[in-house]
């Protein structure tokens, strides 16, 4: 049986050690509980403590957020979806505004890009930081190693919401991305408080590492555990650090390049082995990449306005065409898409409907393929590595 | 008849003596960990009750001592009940037999090192009893895992506590410290085998105390909170004082048969500073470990202790015997 899987109840690994005539035992995995990132629920069938079959439901968080975009204006809808993915605020907003200015046809200023490129960055740190922490609690306990990873890991992404609330005044729900533009300038200074702070974070992500991805017990927690392969990468529609994990080498920054990324190039960082560790090592080096990106753009950042001007001033006027729009952006997650249909004439002041593209999701449907096979413990090592938001998964 | 009821007497008076020290110590063991672990955190950890939160033991007591008791439905009261008070039990029932200086000993046992391994193998059951009796998947699990990290590092616990015994010839806590003040410490003496044999217990002692890296029974990460999921109040604080407790005394154990005990480089200061000293900075040094490592899954764990640690400790076993038998002499 250490064939291909075919289907989620299928195991590629070590399933033909499993006693036929065992007596399996049921066990639901969450909603409450400490390791499931969220109201997240797993039905693990266990021989022992081996999963014979896993079956993810979710759903529990859901609510409504794409119904609500289509009661609301265009402009209304921006500070809505900070609370999709609530890792990364910024990245739902800039999704959104995207599909919103691609299908009014609003131009962004090039001050506005680069700003959106040196947010989003900022956010892809914040946000991986977060995930390390959360995945060493995973791993290590919140009585033990586990939380002083934590607890490190969220002292350097308080430095990023302290950047962000000096722009925006919010710590979490920034709303400063309107369509056409942004709606605040940095502050006078701030680009020496990001350079000072970047300069401080690189020893420090050095330090979480000698505790997690350089630590030899993290190692053989997490080498050959939750195998995804290049296919089944693929099949799944994953995206982001998972799919660069498994040896596809896709980012949407240069793939497709949005904001600045075609003036401040990415390189995307690919792990060809699909294990939780690969995973892992992808998004500390994009936490590294980042640093990187911030800092050049930061030096490249153009003067003028920053945001075209019309919507912010009249936003219950402004009426789109009828169409349709796709709009897609690389978020620490993945790619984060949203789908607009425009009704035109009387119903053009809002989106006829709305569909947010989550990575998460996607990521949450490899679980039935890649557990089977694996410990208790290994379950919360893969569902760490996915690092899925609840928020975003089930909107 | 006199001298029954006067050891009758004597035995209950070092009884509370015991279990007053043990769990003031305990308690501030406590408080102490959490201090250093703020610390590692950029941390205060408790700070208001008290001066830097000393009085935090007393408050979480009465904290625990309010808390409704709930029996869960479908769960073995007798044993869901009994399973805390054997814990406690057994944890504290070890501390009697710790000298802690030539003078200071509640019960000098002349088998007083079989009766802490004996007792911290029998913890296993309570254990059990938990895990079983909370009629819950998650305690169940972690009542499974705890029985196989207990039997398999009991293994090495007593194989390599066997060195020292072989080493002074004696399974008395007193006569193991003494034999070390005349002819050194047995870390350091013979060269060798004493380092890896104290490094062995050290590790053995984590495993039983169900610390990090091998804290799989309780892995809350993982299983919640494992056998004590179920478990509120008083009970749940039972098994926390026991885990404790069990650490102390076991740092205190490591201190008697590899550190020398009371002996210090010099003597006019009592023995007793010389081994609460060696204690402390041997239960520091657990928690120092504990919160800076990451956990190991319960397969891994097996195959360190079947692989490594068991066949290790009995070389170290046959090597202390020979060397006894044509060395020592």
């Amino acid at each position: 049986m250490a064939t291909a899987a075919n289907s989620p109840t299928e195991s590629r690994y070590r399933l033909d050690q499993v006693d036929a005539d065992a007596d399996l035992m049921v066990l639901n995995f969450g909603p409450q509980h400490p390791s499931t990132h969220g109201v997240f629920r797993i039905k693990l069938i266990l021989d022992g403590e081996i999963v014979i079959r896993a079956i993810p439901y979710a759903g529990y968080l859901h609510r409504g957020v794409e119904k609500l975009l289509e009661k609301l204006t265009y402009a209304q809808g921006v500070p809505i979806v900070d609370k999709n993915d609530y890792v990364s605020p910024m990245s739902n907003e800039q999704a959104l505004v995207m599909a919103f200015e691609k299908l009014l046809k609003v131009e962004v200023p090039r001050r506005a890009r680069y700003l959106r490129l040196i947010f989003s960055e900022l956010q892809r740190i914040a946000s991986h930081l977060l995930w390390l922490g959360t995945f060493a609690l995973d791993m290590g306990g919140a009585l033990g190693g586990g939380s002083t990873v934590f607890m490190y890991c969220f002292r350097d992404r308080e430095g990023i919401l302290d950047l962000f609330e000096a722009v925006t005044g919010g710590r979490f729900h920034y709303n400063t991305h309107t369509i056409g533009g942004n709606r605040h300038d940095i502050p006078l200074g701030w680009d020496k408080r990001v350079l000072a702070y970047l300069d401080m974070l690189e020893p420090r992500i050095a330090e979480c590492e000698s505790m997690t991805t350089n630590n030899s017990i993290f190692v053989a927690r997490t080498q050959g555990i939750g195998l995804i392969d290049k296919d089944l990468a693929q099949g799944l529609g994953l995206s982001g650090p998972l799919l660069r994990a498994s040896g596809v080498d896709h980012d949407l920054r240069r793939d497709a390049p949005y904001h600045a990324y075609d003036e401040v190039p990415v390189r995307v960082m690919v792990e060809q082995a699909g294990d939780c560790q690969a995973r892992a090592l992808v998004r500390v080096r994009e936490m590294r990449e980042s640093i990187r990106l911030v800092r050049e753009a930061l030096a490249g950042l153009p003067e003028g306005g920053i945001n075209s001007g019309k919507i912010i001033k009249m936003p219950q006027q402004f009426k789109a065409q009828s169409g349709q729009v796709y709009a897609a952006i690389e978020t620490p997650r993945g790619e984060l898409g949203t789908f607009v249909i425009a009704g035109g004439g009387d119903k053009g002041t809002a989106p006829y409907r709305l569909k947010i593209r989550a990575p998460s999701l996607h990521a949450l449907s490899a679980l039935p393929w890649i557990l089977p096979g694996h410990t208790i413990s290994d379950v919360v090592v893969v569902l760490g590595s996915l690092d899925p938001i609840m928020g975003e998964v089930d909107r | 008849m006199d001298l029954i009821q006067h050891g009758f007497l004597r035995g209950i008076a070092y009884g509370l003596l015991i279990i007053t020290v043990v769990m003031t110590a305990t308690a501030w063991g406590m408080w102490l960990e959490r201090k250093i672990a703020a610390q590692m955190q950029n941390r205060m950890g408790p700070m208001f009750v008290g001066f830097h939160g000393l009085l935090q033991p007393v408050a979480d007591m009465l904290k625990l001592l309010q808390k409704e008791d709930i029996l869960p439905a479908g769960a073995d009261d007798w044993l869901f009940n009994l399973a805390p008070i054997l814990t406690a039990l057994f944890a504290i029932a070890t501390a009697a037999v710790v000298p802690w200086s030539a003078q200071i000993v509640a019960s000098d046992l002349d088998v007083g090192l079989l009766w802490v391994l004996a007792l911290g193998g029998i913890m296993v059951v309570p254990v059990w009893m938990a895990g079983w009796a909370s009629n819950n998947k998650f305690a169940l699990i972690g009542g499974m895992r705890a029985v196989a990290q207990s039997v398999s590092y009991g293994v090495p616990l007593v194989l390599t506590s066997m060195v020292a015994v072989v080493f002074t010839g004696t399974m008395s806590l007193s006569g193991i410290v003494q034999f070390q003040m005349a002819h050194g410490w047995l870390i350091y003496w013979p060269p060798g085998p004493g380092i890896i044999a104290f490094l062995l217990f050290y590790m053995a002692l984590l495993a039983e105390s169900n610390r990090i890296p091998f804290d799989i029974p309780e892995a809350e990460s993982e299983l919640v909170a494992g056998i004590s999921t179920e478990y509120t109040g008083m009970k749940f604080g039972m098994f926390y004082v026991a885990e404790y407790v069990h650490t102390m005394v076991g740092s205190a154990i490591a201190a008697l048969i590899f550190l020398g005990g009371w002996d210090g480089p010099f003597h006019w200061l009592p023995g007793l500073h010389w081994m609460v000293a060696k204690t402390v900075i041997l239960f520091v040094s657990v928690y120092w470990v504990r919160w800076t490592l990451l956990r190991f899954r319960s397969d891994q764990l097996m195959r360190l202790c079947w692989l490594y640690l068991v066949p290790m400790s009995l070389a170290l076993l046959v090597f202390a015997a020979v060397w006894v038998t044509y060395f020592a002499a």
